[in-house]
């Protein structure tokens, strides 16, 4: 395999409601703005392309990546889409890396989008829980959030985890997204209007669970060679992990922790793992990711985070699995102010704000989560964050972590059912 | 049905458009546990080669790939974790609201998902004694168990 790097990326802000412009136009537009900021870079030496979206059920087009491909002038080059539930995202890019790592392509796009907002949201959440099993999970009253609530609800049991702390990761992602004009829901919340705020599936609140959204990503990855030609400032993709578990909870395991480097067995001698309280393909992601990026201690060697926070709770169980902090510390880790970013005000009290800002962006709990963009929007983040040019992007610095060496992407799936960790460093 | 073009804006030119459709499911090498829901029993499976035992049956073990063959489960067993849902899909919004658990069984390794009944909804918790009720009046679906505090049997 050969180095892969990101030369370029563009987001279409996700929205409740795009009404006046197709999933083609939506791409279009993420498409054109990376074009524009690699101006070296001409179509033609774009090889192919990987397309992600979520859901058929959603866009009631099959085959909608076609008629993305043709907009956006790509016939008759190399195409497929990338689907998996939540993770879609993460997968597309991973397929765009491989296409690249392996040779076959010297440059890659990597596109996304969702349409959700066609239907009601309740409709949308009947759509989404068509992702669990329709024989044993779906008939008994399928909802995300309530699969979620769930889970936490063990995680609190086991570890001690509480509703508060959980708010706390609502108040950062929603505040950092007061700097990020691509965000959607960006406001200054409390952990009182946290809890206050009405509730979906005990103890999730509305302000604990991300909203559906319309919207589009798009990345372009390509060969050392050719980044170098086209870009100033590209970004190496360091380390690609993936990771899945059974579609349903009910079949998770309870055995032993899959260790990371700077973790001991004699750390869990009492913890069943994964059960339904920990994201086994997330830690199986990471540790990919990391052996192939070489990191021994992500808290020491990363310099932020962009993952998955469909729910204030799995941003917590998150933390956990890329051995941010160890099993059962998640909410600790969150009341401690690390994955919090240093210089901003968010009303609360946090000693060691600021150590390994998670979520900078404001994360899907602010941004939204057009399922199939949403991992390309982490990957452009990330890029913008690498390459030092936030305040050019975003027209704020704030939210521009300092000295960024090296930053990790994470998207998932179902209950975990897939997860992708990937690893991006500086030039 | 045909209800005729209905605009819902003009610019962009936005319609409703309408979309259903039957499908012949068949529930195939599970279905002996739907039957079973019919008869009062909660059916699940137990690998003939290494004995890991399915609380929700599947054919064929996740370990080791050998077959499984068909187990009735204790119709008792504790509350694994819960939730109850003030929202949903849109199918259930008429039933919220109502408390999904995970159900853990003596001498199962997995668990099962199903709703408790019978029972306020702060007062469940994890741990709690549970007893499985099936429907008189069966609908093939997996909704033809729940669960109801043991207490109350
Ligand atoms: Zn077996």
């Amino acid at each position: 395999m050969r180095p892969v790097y990101m030369v370029g990326g563009g987001i279409t802000k996700f929205a409740k409601a795009h009404p006046e412009k197709d999933f083609r136009l939506m791409v279009k537009e993420a498409y054109d703005y990376t074009l524009h900021d690699v101006p070296r870079l001409s179509k033609d030496m774009i090889d192919g392309a990987v397309g992600s979206y979520f859901s058929d059920h959603f866009t009631r087009q099959l085959k909608a990546a076609s008629m993305v491909q043709d907009y956006l002038g790509l016939c008759p080059k190399p195409s497929k889409r990338v689907e998996g539930g939540g993770a879609t995202g993460g997968l597309c890019f991973q397929s765009a890396w491989e296409a690249v790592a392996s040779g076959r392509m010297n440059c890659c796009l990597a596109f996304g989008f969702e349409t959700m907002s066609r239907v009601n949201t309740w409709k949308g959440n009947e759509f989404i829980a068509l992702a669990s099993d329709t024989n044993f999970d779906f008939p008994v009253g399928g909802f995300y959030s309530g699969y979620y609530a769930m889970m936490v609800q063990r995680h609190m049991y086991e570890f001690g985890t509480t509703v508060e702390q959980m708010a706390m990761v609502s108040v950062k992602n929603h505040a950092n997204a007061l700097h990020n004009p691509y965000a959607q829901k960006a406001k200054r919340l409390t952990i009182k209007q946290v809890r206050e705020s009405p509730m979906v599936a005990t103890p999730l609140t509305m302000e604990d669970i991300c909203t559906m959204s319309d919207g589009a990503a798009v990345c372009l990855l390509a060969s050392e060679e050719l980044a170098g030609k086209v870009c100033d400032r590209p970004v190496k993709i360091t380390g690609v992990g993936s990771g899945s578990d059974a579609m349903r909870m009910a079949d998770r395991p309870h055995g032993k922790v899959i260790l990371l480097p700077h973790e001991r067995e004699s750390d869990y001698q009492h913890l069943k793992y994964p059960g339904v309280h920990s994201f086994r393909g997330g830690r199986m992601a990471a540790k990919l990711a990391y052996e192939m990026a070489g990191i021994r201690n992500p808290l020491e060697e990363l310099s932020f985070v962009e993952l998955h926070d469909a729910y204030t709770s799995s941003e917590i169980q998150t933390y956990e699995d890329l051995g941010l902090c160890r099993y059962g510390e998640g909410g600790r880790f969150v009341e401690s102010g690390i994955p919090f970013l240093p210089g901003l005000d968010y009303g609360l009290e946090l000693p060691k704000q600021g150590r390994l800002p998670v979520n900078p962006s404001g994360g899907l709990l602010a941004c939204g989560h057009p399922v199939g963009a949403t991992g390309l929007m982490q990957a452009v983040f990330a890029f913008w964050q690498l390459q030092g040019t936030i305040g050019k992007h975003l027209n704020d610095e704030r939210l521009q972590v300092r000295n960024a060496k090296r930053g990790l992407i994470h998207s998932h799936a179902g209950t975990g059912t897939y997860i992708t960790a990937s690893i991006l460093e500086a030039p | 049905m045909d209800k005729g073009t209905v605009l819902y804006g003009v610019d962009p030119l936005i319609l409703l458009d309408h979309y259903e459709i039957d499908y012949h499911h068949s529930y195939a090498q599970d279905s002996p546990f739907f039957v079973g829901l019919t008869k009062g029993q909660l059916l699940g499976s137990r690998c003939t080669a290494c004995g890991y035992t399915y609380a929700t049956p599947r054919a064929h073990c996740m370990g080791c790939g050998a077959a499984t063959s068909w187990l009735a489960l204790p119709l008792t067993g504790l509350v694994h974790t819960f939730t109850t849902c003030h929202y949903g899909g849109e199918v259930f919004l008429k039933e919220t609201p109502f408390t999904l658990i995970l159900v853990e069984f003596d001498g199962a390794d997995t668990l099962f998902l199903s709703r408790i009944k019978g029972i306020r909804p702060d007062a469940v918790r994890i741990g709690l004694p549970v007893v499985a009720r099936f429907a008189k009046a069966p609908a093939f679906k997996v909704t033809d168990v729940w669960f109801e505090p043991a207490d109350q049997a």
